[in-house]
Formats: structure tokens, sequence, C-alpha cells
């Protein structure tokens, strides 16, 4: 591959890689859920070194008012960058890239929720990647899965997600920022355990059939812990608030009365 | 994590969606879907098993209106028939000038009531595409002057109520407040400043700690340190 420099090593001699980790070897996943106040739901993770916020509104009123369906909610995902995330400043706004990560997040979060529940409607998660560190769409869909539930909202399955891909010859699990950078394939992948279904798959980069075999496995059984890990994270939530310390609001005042 | 799936309601088990609450052919209640013999969680929530039927009362979510419900509605628009309210759901919900207890002339709905006033309304019904109707027209319904409105997550309301009304009616009898809550989540509230205060005080623990058991002991607990406090 074009830019790799000589001297990095991706894998070292005892099969360990730039950070220390074995091949099939996820960085380290925290998930916090309902983080934000004002929001229906939201959840932040932590996944490596990569910070990802994801906030949900709805199902409201779907606008514009020709986006609606008659029969079904539209899941309406807002992927962004925000300008630190990067090394060099990412220029804010809407790009190709952030254009087709909100899309393919929508597409995979509107197979799993009940859409027809609430017709014309509009739900909305809004994802705002604040430090990136390679496989911020699967930290994306993985937290927008977690705010969606925080929400409320009616759905089959949350969806986990996270990537595998091809590191100087070897298949591993859950690319670092090198090893995106310098890697040979990159598979990041969204699943539904209950069913078994996968509802998102992408390949950047070349692999036979036996790697991207191995690879879509390990994807696919990394999904099933951070599965565990969402679940976990909806669940603190609510065990953890009694003993919260308590937010002190002032009086409330007359001018909220009809 | 499954040890107390036969008894009722020993421990409040929190569910996410697609957790698996049963396999051995019960009914699938709300809040849950089912596939084959199999139930599953559809929202987040807490598990409940009721005689026959599996369901799970949900911890968040927004107002999904119900025929019948008793909601506090604001009206944002008017046209020349009705005025459009907002009952705090996903849809906007018509009031049509047939369905309030005066006889309104074609393009006098202003002279009755205008933007930004406060009505305790009704659900009627609602189609397939969810358009909504309500209605100004039974016993006690009526507009809302004076007093305030506090908002909860409407997944909370079961609990404020309580009971046969129990919880509610505490606060109503421990306050001396007039209260109306509405299925949306809305609540107006009108009374003495001191005992509205007290009120919202009860209000936003219920709303903190509606998961949680023995909320009663802890309302009241609340109510009579203010009142001895105050005194």
């Amino acid at each position: 591959m074009g830019g790799t420099p000589t001297d990095l090593k991706l894998i070292d001699e005892n099969g360990r890689r730039l950070d220390g980790r074995l091949p099939d070897e996820m960085r380290p996943l925290r998930i916090e859920a309902g983080v934000l106040k004002r929001a229906d739901g939201s959840a932040y993770v932590e996944w490596g070194n990569n910070k990802v916020l994801a906030a949900v509104y709805g199902p409201r009123e779907c606008h514009p008012r020709h986006a609606q369906n008659p029969t079904r909610a539209l899941v309406q995902c807002h992927y962004n960058m925000a300008a630190f995330s990067v090394d060099d400043r990412k220029r804010p706004g809407p790009d190709r890239r952030s254009q087709e990560i909100s899309k393919i997040i929508s597409e995979a979060l509107t197979h799993v929720v009940f859409t027809e529940y609430f017709p014309r409607a509009s739900i909305d998660v809004y994802i705002e990647v604040l430090q990136a560190n390679a496989g911020t769409r699967c930290a994306g869909l993985t937290a927008a899965s977690v705010a969606l539930a925080d929400a409320g909202i009616p759905m089959r399955d949350m969806v986990a997600s996270c990537a595998a891909g091809k590191v100087a010859n070897t298949v591993v699990l859950d690319l670092g920022k090198e090893e995106d950078n310098f890697g040979q394939a990159d598979i990041p992948v969204g699943y539904v355990p209950r069913t078994d279904e996968i509802v998102l798959l992408q390949m950047d980069g070349d692999l036979t059939l036996d790697e991207y075999k191995k690879g879509l496995t390990m994807a696919v059984e990394a999904c099933k812990n951070i599965h565990e890990i969402q679940r976990d994270a909806l669940r603190r939530r609510y065990q953890a608030k009694s003993m919260e310390v308590p937010i002190v609001e002032p009086a409330p005042a007359q001018q909220e009365g009809a | 994590m499954m040890q107390s799936s036969d008894s009722k309601e020993t421990a409040r088990e929190i569910v996410a969606p697609g957790d698996l609450l049963d396999d051995t052919g019960k009914e699938p209640g709300p809040g849950t879907y089912a596939e084959g013999k199999k139930i599953f969680a559809a929202q987040l929530g807490i598990k409940t098993v009721r005689s026959n039927v599996v369901g799970v009362v949900p911890l968040a979510g927004r107002y999904i209106p119900a025929r019948g419900d008793l909601v506090i509605g604001k009206i944002v628009d008017m046209s020349a028939s009705s005025w459009l309210v907002d009952i705090n759901a996903p849809w906007p919900s018509p009031l049509h000038v047939n369905e309030v207890p005066w006889r309104v002339e074609f393009g006098e709905t202003k002279k009755f009531m205008t933007t930004g006033d406060v009505l305790l309304l009704t659900v009627l019904g609602f189609d397939e595409y969810m358009r909504i109707s309500v209605s100004m027209k039974d016993h006690g319904l009526r507009k809302l002057t004076g007093g305030m409105i506090l908002e909860v997550s409407p997944s909370k309301v079961p609990r404020l109520i309580g009971k046969n009304g129990s919880m509610i009616q505490m606060l109503k009898n421990m306050t001396g407040c007039r209260i109306y809550v509405g299925q949306n989540g809305r609540i107006w509230i009108d009374g003495e400043l001191d005992s509205i205060t007290k009120a919202v005080s009860a209000i936003k623990l219920i709303e903190d700690e509606a998961h949680n058991l023995g909320l009663t002991e802890k309302v009241k607990k609340l109510l009579e340190g203010h009142s001895s406090q105050g005194a």
C-alpha cells in the first residue's frame, strides 16, 4: 500500500499490534446512557480514543413535510465530526463522507425500530464525534442504538457495531488509527444479535474470500460482546440513579403558568 | 439474571429492547413483541408478569395518545373551524369547533380561545395515519386559567397518579393544591405559592424515583418535612 512508512511495524514479532493488542482483541469500550437532559434519549461512547455522543429526539413531527411517510416513521440520522475531532482541523459542515455515514446508519437503525407505530413521524438521531480514532461509524451506530433505547423507542433489538480488517497480512479486529491508515482493508459491521442479522456492511480495501469470512466472524463475535455492554449501560442508568447527587433547581417561579 | 422469572414482581427487572422475556407460551402485552412462542422486550422498561400476560412498563418515551386519555394541551394555531393543539404527541391534534361546549360560527374561533391558551381535553381517537382528534365537550373539560404547568415524562404519569389515584390524592390532600394530571405528562397546579412549591418538589421526586419501591413513603416524608419547616 502506498503511504506506509517503512519503519512502521503494525504487528511485531510476538503478534502484538501497535497498542499491544492481539489480532482478535477489541479496544476498551465504555458506554454511558442518558447523559443529556434536553434530548429524549442519549448515549456517550468511549471506544479506545474515540469519543462519540449520540442524542435522539422523537418520534416527533416530520419536517420537511414532503419527506413524511404516511405509514411509517422516518429514522433520520445526522452524523457530524467536531472540528477538533481530528489532528488537522476538520472543516465543519456536512461533506460526502458524513452524508454517507448518516445514510447507512439511518438504514441500519430503520431496520430495528418499529417504524410502523409512528406513521408520518420522524425519529431524529444526532451523532457527534468529539474525538476520532478510526471506527467512528461503528462507535456512532453503537451509541445511537443505546440512545434510541434510552429514548424509549420501541425496537426489535439494539444494533451493535464493530469493524474488522487486514493489517500486515493479518486479519485483525477493531482497527486503530494507524492500522486504518496504513492497513490493507477495513470492514465495518452492524449486527443485530437477537435475529443474527447484518444491517451494515462495508468494505474498504482488498481481501480474499477466506480473509473476509474470518474478519466478518470476528466482528460478529465482537458485536455480541458490545451488545452486552450496551444492555449493561441502560440497566446501570436506572440502578445508579437513586445514588445520584440531586441537582439543585431554582425555586419554581410562576411565569410558566397559563 | 433470570432467577425470578416465575415469581410476580419480586424484583424490578430492567429489560432492554430485544431481551427475551418469556418462552413458555404466555401472551405478549404492551411494550413487547412476539415471534412464535417467544416474547421479547420492545422497549426499555420494567418487566411485568400478570397472570398470562408478559409486558414491559416503559421507563422513557414520548406520549402516544390513546382513546379517552385526559390530556393538557396548548393552542399553537387557529383556523376558521378549529384550533390546533399541542398535546405533546408526535402528531398535531386539531380541536374542531364541534368539540367545544359553545356554538362557534365559522371564522370566529379567535373570539373563544387563542394561541397560548391551555386546555383540559380528552382524546377522542385517531385513525391509521395517526390523525388525532381531541374534544373539550365532556364533564370538567375546560380552558385552564391561572396556576402553573409542569411537564414530566409521560412514562412516569401512572406512578404519579398511583393505584386508584392514591398518590395524586395524597398530594392534593397534603398540599391543598388543585392538580390536574394529563396522560401526556403535563400537570396543572394551582393554589398557594408555598403549597405549589411543595407539590412541585414532590412531583420532581416521583419523577426521579418512579422506578424505585417505597415511593409513597418517601413522598409522604417530603411533604411532612416541608410543612414542619414552613411552620
